[in-house]
């Protein structure tokens, strides 16, 4: 069965300089066709501004798309937002919290969107957090003066607390240090071992897609280039490596994008 | 305890609660702020020795303290989330917008009812206060047609993630001008008066004054002759079908606005 389903997925965007300014129009997604099996992990390679971080946003019924087709869980999007976010986990690059707020009270906050109870929840984040290398001490500090590793740890256990099927992670351990870095892969690892979670990642770290994912797609300038096995796309490319495939596939390398580029 | 149904409506009041402990030195300055000024103009009505104007004053700058901390809340509700960077986490949550907004606006009546009686009690040690005869039944009827205006307040930093959050200024402003807080709105320009009719501001002053007994002579025992609940009527029906109208219409329009949101990308923290 599949847990996603793109075909052909359009997005643009416009913005004016100022109030009588021209119209600028940037394509960040152009004819994107994909799918994400049940149970499998889907990285998605691309650099700045290639259209990851929209996909995701599309996915997780945060914008709408202007053209193709997109099924999450089985449902349609748009028409399917509300069965699709309850189901759903997303970490995005930016842990998205109340900085002064605690890490108990942000992911209370979120366990009662789910109507989970408080006591539940807690005792929930406390054993993912755990997994994750997180002091039970730090549980009870404000968000803000916790490290960038921390936040997304803590991202990743709210994104967990309801067992969502279907977990999208966009750049989530981009800014991790090393060890932080490997803790959140060994978690991913288990978690789909564990509940065959289906995972779709966004990363610009090569190795991290080769040891994640069973398919990886290339992403540039909006476009879907090459996707297949880590193996598989090298071998097409004749490349060495996952990188070296994608600048041969792509003609460009992992610089971040120019103005007006896809984004 | 909390019923499971009504988790995801708590959850607002739960956040709201606890950003409010934690930015609390800024609830006392901002509170502190409203209690000094609320005296400076109460003080005017000593300064001329009329008990009846001072009694006034105190009505409007209460009755505004509790209005406008009210629409604030609700109004700049999706800009503490964009401050905070939390907007997509929101707006990604299973829960309708209904309920959010319904959360969100039951934290900001409780928040500007207890900040009301802050001052209100802080009054006490610039003014003497006495609102024996007054009936206070139906004096926080606004509160349901203000929600509605908050609601609708509340896309303009959605519209604009630059400028939105200054313009609900510009709206509080202009209802504080138009709804005769601290005067009878037949003072304004005629230009302006027709305005005074759409705040809701104005009908529950006028409602508020009728039921302290201001807008008439003290009774024998020299107290105020507050009016009962009936003689108010044609305010209250109006505050209740301003409630009726701008409720849904404001989360009519804040669905629109969302979409809209989706459409273009502007929900993105940076917009």
């Amino acid at each position: 069965m599949r847990t996603i389903e793109v075909h052909d997925l359009q997005k643009t965007f416009s913005s004016r300089q100022g109030w009588f300014g021209a119209r600028k129009v940037e394509r960040a997604l152009d004819g994107v066709s994909f799918h994400v099996d049940e149970g499998e992990t889907y990285a998605l390679l691309g650099p700045n501004g290639s259209g990851k971080s929209t996909l995701i946003r599309i996915l997780a019924t945060l914008l709408l798309p202007d053209g193709g087709r997109v099924r999450v869980l089985g449902r349609p999007l748009p028409g399917g937002e509300a069965e699709v976010r309850r189901r759903i986990g997303r970490v995005s690059v930016d842990a998205a919290f109340y900085k002064k707020l605690s890490a108990r009270e942000n992911l209370l906050y979120a366990a009662q969107f789910y109507g989970i109870e408080p006591t539940a929840a807690g005792k929930k984040a406390l054993g993912i957090l755990e997994r994750l290398g997180l002091e039970p001490r730090r549980f009870h500090d404000p968000l803000e003066e916790m490290s960038r590793g921390m936040q997304q740890k803590i991202a990743i256990a709210r994104a967990l607390l309801h067992d969502p099927p279907l977990l999208l992670l966009d750049e989530s351990t981009t800014g991790l240090d090393p060890a932080s870095k490997r803790e959140v892969q060994r978690f991913l690892e288990e978690l789909r071992a564990e509940r065959g979670t289906t995972i779709l990642l966004t990363t610009h770290d090569m190795d991290e897609a080769e040891r994640l994912a069973a398919r990886i797609g290339f992403l540039a300038r909006g476009r879907l280039v090459a996707e297949g096995e880590a193996d598989e796309l090298k071998q097409e490319a004749g490349a060495a490596d996952l990188e070296e495939a994608f600048i041969r596939r792509t003609g460009e390398g992992f610089a971040p994008a120019a103005a007006g580029e896809a984004v | 305890m909390i019923p499971a149904f009504l988790r995801p409506l708590w959850a607002f009041v739960f956040r709201d609660f606890h950003l409010t402990r934690r930015y609390f030195s800024w609830v006392v300055v901002f509170t502190f702020y409203a209690l000094v000024s609320s005296a400076t103009i109460a003080l005017i009505g000593v300064a001329a020795g009329d008990e009846r104007l001072t009694l006034t004053l105190v009505l409007g700058v209460l009755l505004w303290s509790f209005l406008s901390a009210m629409f604030q809340e609700i109004s700049n509700s999706i800009s503490y989330e964009r401050w905070e960077g939390a907007l997509e986490y929101t707006f990604m949550a299973p829960v309708h917008r209904l309920t959010h907004l319904l959360g969100v606006s039951l934290f900001a009546v409780a928040y500007s009812v207890v900040r009301t009686i802050v001052i209100m009690v802080g009054l006490l040690f610039f003014v003497h206060l006495s609102f024996a005869g007054a009936n206070l039944w139906g004096v926080l009827v606004a509160s349901v047609a203000f929600m509605g205006l908050g609601l609708v307040a509340a896309i303009l930093p959605v519209l604009s993630p630059e400028n939105g959050a200054q313009a609900t200024n510009i709206v509080q402003g202009v209802l504080l001008l138009v709804s005769g807080i601290y005067y009878p709105v037949e003072v304004l320009p005629a230009w302006v008066q027709p305005l005074s009719a759409f705040s809701p501001a104005t009908y529950a002053l006028a409602a508020a004054r009728k039921l302290m007994g201001l807008d008439r002579p003290l009774s024998e025992a020299g107290t105020l002759a507050g009016a009962p609940l009936g003689a108010v009527t044609h305010e209250l029906l109006v505050l209740a079908l301003m409630g009726a109208v701008l409720v849904p219409l404001g989360l009519w329009i804040f669905g629109l606005v969302e979409l809209w949101a989706k459409r273009t990308g502007k929900l993105k923290r940076t917009g």
